[in-house]
């Protein structure tokens, strides 16, 4: 209980500490804004190209696949506002060396990699991503129950990214300079801007087993738009649990590999 | 006369140093590489999303028509990453430009010709992955004929030379503000989707493409993707338009450099 509060201090204080640092740079959030209005318009418009022709994804309506895009702009935001900064600052720290001092430190390492660094960036797109969904979801009436529902496969997808992520960034204990290997994982996590029916079959079982795009934004979407039951918020429980445990179990094998850089 | 061909063939001489060296320099970071290589894997997820969209609807495009668009597109997609927009907004934070100034040398030599030996040192890489590709799909194999060719790489290297002039002239904002990288960020948003990164330009509605047209993106990726798939393109058009826009940049890409340059204070150095 005494462990819990501690951490939760430290949030705190980590938080605070890097919002403070951000506010003297006012002007970047004006900019992220614009960036993230953008990138709405752009993804809109391509998945406008699809439903132009009168040709839609199997059983997605225009506003259910918009749904998809809003969790998907929402993730992006996640994404920006509490993986980008910290985790790629894992990187960094071990390029020069400095993973030493966090490794001294009496909290866990993962712990305070993963929450160091909060960013203001990802705002826009966090608002912006839900705004879509909820006009979606209006659109389409659906009850505010819906929206409780999905929030759960939406906690999981947001636990899987940050478990896929952080294995990604772990493996530059092994290979030191290696930005670009969440450059990948960003790369394929695009993906989640469909549905997966509008996949070919292979790209859906890629998409689910390999690498689990699905339960991204799809599981999200189809738990808001009530057409799975309670069976794949389960799983997306489990696999959240799972690849938390896993990318926890990965990074304490990684750091007997350790062996500091220039301190 | 004689002191312009000394002087060319010094110049030529710097380059081919430049582009060893940092060819050499490249194949250091070889997972790097293949890791960036792999990275642009967008168009590979397009591609599965429109070859099934096209097998299903219509869209003027045929399915493998698509994929033979996305596979040019992941191709040309990598002979044009740019990147010089980080690299000199580190050089006027850390104030190391003031070391390249002293050169008998314009600073830009040093990055155009790390560019170019990146891209020597990725090709292979990209290569392969393009291999493997036809592996798994060989009924998407088809062979441009040579001119199509030759056609794809000049308008590769123009494509290129757009991107580069592009993102250089951003760059130059670096000289007032801090955060250059943010305009390119707002910039790449505007290019990923007007260049035909996203899908063909010729399936985009019409009033849409003919703004478009008018506009630097589509000749970066659309243009020579189309070319090497065969698609129909303007071809005095398109090269006309890069031409011109490679001019305004040019312009003012100078401008600005003289005017940052006369106040770099070379903070840090």
């Amino acid at each position: 209980m005494q462990d819990t509060k501690r951490y939760f201090n430290l949030l705190k204080l980590f938080w605070v500490n890097s919002i403070a640092t951000q506010l003297e740079y006012r002007l970047n959030f004006v900019f992220a804004t614009i960036v993230s209005l953008g990138g709405l318009t752009g993804s809109l418009f391509s998945l406008s190209l699809f439903y132009r022709g009168g040709y839609t994804f199997a059983g997605w309506r225009w506003e259910e696949a918009m749904v998809v895009v809003g969790f998907f702009t929402l993730l992006e935001g996640f994404a920006s506002a509490f993986l980008n900064g910290s985790l790629d600052q894992i990187v960094k720290h071990v390029e020069k060396g400095t993973l030493d001092f966090i490794l001294l430190k009496p909290i866990s390492t993962q712990f305070w990699l993963s929450t160091h660094r909060v960013s203001l960036w990802g705002i826009p797109n966090m608002v912006f991503g839900a705004a879509i969904v909820f006009y979606a979801g209006s659109k389409l009436g659906l009850p505010w129950t819906a929206y409780v529902a999905s929030l759960i496969p939406l906690a999981c997808a947001m636990l899987i990214l940050y478990s896929l992520w952080f294995m990604m960034s772990t493996t530059s204990i092994w290979f030191t300079k290696i930005y670009n290997l969440t450059a990948v994982l960003k790369g394929v996590v695009e993906a989640g801007r469909f549905p997966m029916v509008a996949y070919p079959p292979a790209y859906q079982f890629f998409f689910t087993f390999i690498i689990p795009v699905a339960f991204l934004t799809t599981i999200p979407s189809e738990t808001l738009l009530n057409r799975t039951g309670f069976q794949s918020s389960a799983i997306a429980i489990g696999l959240a649990i799972g690849l938390l445990w896993v990318s926890n179990r990965f990074w304490k094998f990684a750091l007997r590999f350790y062996t500091s850089a220039s301190s | 006369m004689n002191a312009l061909l000394r002087s060319t063939r010094h110049l030529l001489r710097v380059f081919k140093t430049l582009l060893v060296t940092n060819y050499a320099h490249m194949l250091e970071y070889r997972a790097e590489l293949i890791l960036w290589a792999l990275s642009g894997s967008l168009p590979f997820i397009l591609m599965g999303v429109w070859n099934k969209a096209a097998t299903q609807g219509s869209f003027g495009l045929s399915a493998i028509e698509f994929t033979r668009y996305f596979l040019a597109s992941y191709l040309i997609r990598q002979l044009t990453v740019v990147w010089v927009i980080w690299d000199f907004e580190k050089e006027i934070s850390e104030g190391t430009l003031a070391f390249r100034l002293l050169q008998p040398l314009d600073p830009v030599w040093h990055h155009v010709w790390s560019h170019l030996g990146e891209r020597c040192a990725r090709v292979p890489f990209v290569a392969i992955i393009i291999v493997l590709f036809f592996l798994i799909y060989p009924n998407a194999i088809w062979i441009p004929s040579l001119p199509t060719t030759l056609l794809f790489l000049v308008s590769a290297l123009c494509a290129f030379s757009l991107q580069f002039l592009i993102q250089y002239t951003l760059a130059m904002c670096a000289f007032w503000t801090e955060k250059a990288s943010a305009i390119q960020d707002l910039w790449y948003i505007v290019h990923f989707f007007c260049s035909g990164a996203v899908a063909p330009i010729a399936i985009f509605p019409e009033t849409v493409q003919n703004i478009i047209l008018f506009l630097p993106f589509p000749y970066i990726i659309n243009f020579p993707a189309s070319i090497l798939v065969g698609l129909p393109v303007n071809l005095g058009q398109g090269f006309g338009m890069i031409f011109v826009w490679m001019a305004v940049f040019l312009v003012i890409n100078r401008i600005l450099w003289r005017k940052g340059l006369k106040q770099f204070s070379g903070m840090g150095a």
